[in-house]
């Protein structure tokens, strides 16, 4: 490639400093999920018998492809849920000073950095039958036995929300910053009120951080089987704890294998559909 | 008449947004401060309010043997995978933060992708590896897989961190006849410090607090605390672990607000 400048030497390291990663990776993390793959392709435990039979267990399964859709699921409700909360946190962080800015912050980032068991056993002495809600809801006098929250749909979207809404708000505080004020100004003095020029200047601008968000808040919430199983408890099951009990309690790898792999290419798809969009949206918000 | 209108438009679009926001925030804080209170009672129950005020589970807390282990594992396997993540991590981020080549790009997504790959799949996987090999689950097996899912921290702010250096400097340093070694030393690391420590520091909370990959990784003599805390709720409602969620409350509070002070970390997690 011929020699490189001498002033790029100083400023630039070489692509060696990055091989001991790249080696670890390739050992640690390639190459397990290479070996995953193949175990899936057998149709017995030993991995002797090559086949599609594990795959075709799960695709021909009504409970299996339940668990699939309601984890799917899940991750989109816990997602809107995010976004409808997270996008007024974030437009709020525009609107004050400084101080009230890092408070805003912090608030939003400690759960982030605080233990899941511990958020997650929080939610469940709010939702509990003592909890807070019941409590409240019965002195009020407008319930008599108490709401069943815990184990349920409502309760586990919920929990679920709130820790993952760090992983929206931020990519969203980022985005909002990002946009000039004066779009915001202008539009109001052209006549356009202030729900109108939300929803038809800052919202498309902010786009590109609502699809990181959306995307890591997603990827979090359909994996986070802590929550989903203290919460969800025995009669809800996603796939994480699918993938486990297949795995531990059955000991049934192959299929373990298969079902890790069927979650691994639905988080890819999700994934790869909130890039593509972000992308168009670049495209579309690049001021 | 049409001023007027435009007002109260703007004050009910303003009322929405905030009355959201701020129920949005009331909703992230309150767990931790109805965990943080319960902690305190001095019942047997996690009823809330408490029936009177005790710390009677903390020194429940003292005595439990069996979480005090758990939570000496998980602080040494953190530690390991947080210096690990660092010294791997440290180094790649030199190496791709200044080139944007599509074999550069490839290898950043390699080394972010344990943040979206559901790691409880990597964790089955990582333990089939392993007994294929014949190395039995050890903490040896747990740093390897904790430094996996913890290095895409390390190596996304160390990356930010360079991103923002004025390579000038590095240049004057050299100009100035300062050596490669020289100008790292005295120069480079200084200026990215902030933001390795930023990024080891949440390298650390996540290792600490991992379950998907320990779940696969451990053994009986490897009990690490978020799952021996997540295994006492599924049993039963323990008041002790009331008690720890409220010291590690705490602590967290603590670290956050130590290396706000170091990193400034909430400016660097927006930028």
């Amino acid at each position: 490639m011929g020699a490189a400048p001498a002033s790029r030497d100083v400023t630039s390291y070489g692509m060696g400093l990055a091989a001991p990663l790249a080696l670890f990776f390739l050992l640690f993390f390639v190459a397990p999920l290479l070996q995953l793959l193949w175990l899936s392709l057998h149709n017995d435990t030993a991995g002797l018998h090559w086949g599609l039979g594990q795959y075709l267990h799960f695709l021909t399964d009504p409970f299996s492809l339940g668990v699939l859709g309601s984890t799917l699921l899940l991750g989109a409700e816990v997602t809107a849920v995010c976004l409808l909360l997270g996008f007024p946190i974030a437009w709020l962080y525009q609107r004050v000073g400084p101080k009230l800015q890092t408070i805003i912050i912090l608030i939003v980032l400690l759960p982030l950095l605080t233990s899941v068991v511990v958020r997650t056993f929080a939610w469940i002495v709010i939702l509990g039958r003592q909890g807070i809600v019941n409590a409240t809801l019965q002195s009020l006098g407008i319930i008599d036995t108490p709401l069943k929250l815990l184990y349920t749909q409502f309760g586990v979207v919920i929990a679920l929300a709130q820790v993952q809404m760090p992983l929206m708000t931020l990519p969203l505080i980022t985005a909002l910053g990002r946009i000039d004020p004066n779009l915001d100004d202008a539009s109001c003095s052209l006549g356009a009120g202030s729900w109108r020029t939300f929803f038809r200047i800052v919202l498309p601008l902010s786009l590109p951080g609502v699809i990181a968000g959306c995307t890591l808040t997603y990827a979090a919430a359909i994996t986070a089987f802590i929550t989903q199983s203290l919460i969800g408890g025995g009669q809800m099951l996603f796939m994480p704890m699918y993938l486990y009990q297949q795995a531990s309690t059955l000991q049934n790898w192959p299929f373990a294998a298969a079902i890790s792999i069927i979650f691994l290419l639905a988080v890819l798809a999700v994934v790869s559909v909130f890039t593509t969009l972000g992308r168009l949206s670049r495209g579309y918000g690049g001021a | 008449m049409s001023g007027r209108k435009r007002t109260l438009e703007a004050l009910s679009f303003e009322f929405v947004m905030t009355v959201i926001a701020v129920i949005a925030l009331v909703i992230i804080i309150a767990p931790s401060l109805v965990v943080l209170i319960v902690s305190f009672t001095s019942g047997f129950s996690l009823k809330f309010p408490p029936p009177g005020y005790s710390l009677r589970w903390y020194a429940e807390l003292w005595n439990a043997w069996q979480l005090h282990f758990a939570a000496k594992n998980s602080l040494v396997v953190a530690l390991w995978a947080t210096g690990l993540s660092v010294i791997l991590g440290v180094a790649a981020a030199l190496a791709i933060s200044r080139s944007r080549t599509l074999s550069v790009r490839l290898l950043d997504s390699l080394f972010m992708s344990p943040l979206v790959l559901p790691a409880l799949a990597f964790g089955l996987a990582a333990l089939m590896l392993f007994s294929l090999v014949g190395l039995p689950v050890s903490p040896l097996t747990l740093v390897i897989g904790h430094t996996v899912v913890c290095v895409p921290y390390v190596v996304r702010n160390t990356v930010a961190a360079l991103a923002q250096l004025e390579p000038t400097l590095l240049e004057s340093s050299a100009v100035l006849g300062a050596s490669r070694l020289y100008t790292f030393r005295r120069i480079l690391l200084p200026l990215i410090r902030p933001g390795i420590i930023a990024g080891a520091f949440i390298a650390f909370m996540s290792s600490f607090d991992n379950v998907p990959v320990s779940l696969f990784l451990r053994d009986a003599a490897t009990d690490m605390l978020p799952i021996r805390m997540w295994q006492d709720l599924e049993g039963k409602l323990d008041v002790t672990i009331a008690a720890l969620s409220g010291v590690l409350i705490i602590a967290t509070v603590a670290l956050v607000a130590v290396m706000e002070r170091v990193t400034g970390l909430s400016r660097r997690l927006t930028n």
